[in-house]
């Protein structure tokens, strides 16, 4: 194989490698639910995306055509990844998972819950 | 080179995952327990196209798809679960 084809495949495997561990290590380390929903987000989009994409170069230079598969699966992840981090956040809110304590604005989460505009507009309006 | 960076691409996802079962068994709420799980969907699709761009075959492909189709659905039917204490209304 050409060895720019393969510095090209292993560079776009090691980003999307690299993306999928920060991911993790982010669902391990951060404090609170609703900061550890951002990891994983990075990890679906960019580091799935990453070993997607060095799949598609590497299957076409192998086959001799282009290959679309990869593209199906990318799309899919990309319009399934932040509907599912939102009903999960979703969730969260109406559980009342305690957040951090330097969460700033926390005084309108009760009002988000019950699906109501903010409390200081409501005042300024009056 | 690209052996050895699949090899290497390969360690990260194992050590990923092993930090998502990690997640998903201390996870102080069910919500992190859930968010684990569809990240080891996603970790999970992405060590099986690499095992099917190691063996240089197509033949995986229709599974990762299949494993992204299931993993949304299930993540969905789990929050809705939690949501309303009913899937199918």
């Amino acid at each position: 194989m050409n060895f720019w084809v393969e510095l090209l495949i292993s560079v776009l495997l090691l980003l999307g490698g690299v993306f999928v561990l920060v991911g993790s290590i982010g669902l391990i380390r951060l404090k609170d639910l609703y900061v550890r929903l951002h990891a994983p987000t990075k990890a679906t989009t960019l580091g799935l995306g990453g070993i997607l994409l060095g799949s598609m170069v590497y299957m076409s230079h192998q086959h001799g055509y282009l290959s679309i598969h990869e593209l199906l699966i990318t799309l899919f992840l990309v319009i399934t990844a932040p509907v599912t981090a939102h009903i999960l956040a979703k969730v969260a809110l109406h559980h009342e998972v305690a957040m951090m304590k330097r969460t700033r604005n926390q005084h309108h989460v009760d009002t988000a819950r019950s699906q109501l505009p903010p409390q200081e507009q409501s005042r300024d309006k009056d | 080179m690209l052996d050895w960076s699949m090899i290497a691409v390969g360690v990260m996802l194992c050590i990923a995952l092993v930090l998502n079962l990690w997640r998903l068994l201390i996870g102080p709420h069910v919500v992190d327990r859930i968010l684990a799980l569809d990240t080891m969907y996603i970790n999970s699709i992405a060590l099986i196209l690499l095992y099917g761009m190691y063996n240089g075959t197509q033949l995986y492909f229709e599974a990762a798809l299949l494993i992204a189709m299931l993993g949304f659905v299930s993540s969905v039917a789990f929050g809705k679960y939690l949501l309303r204490g009913d899937i199918i209304e």
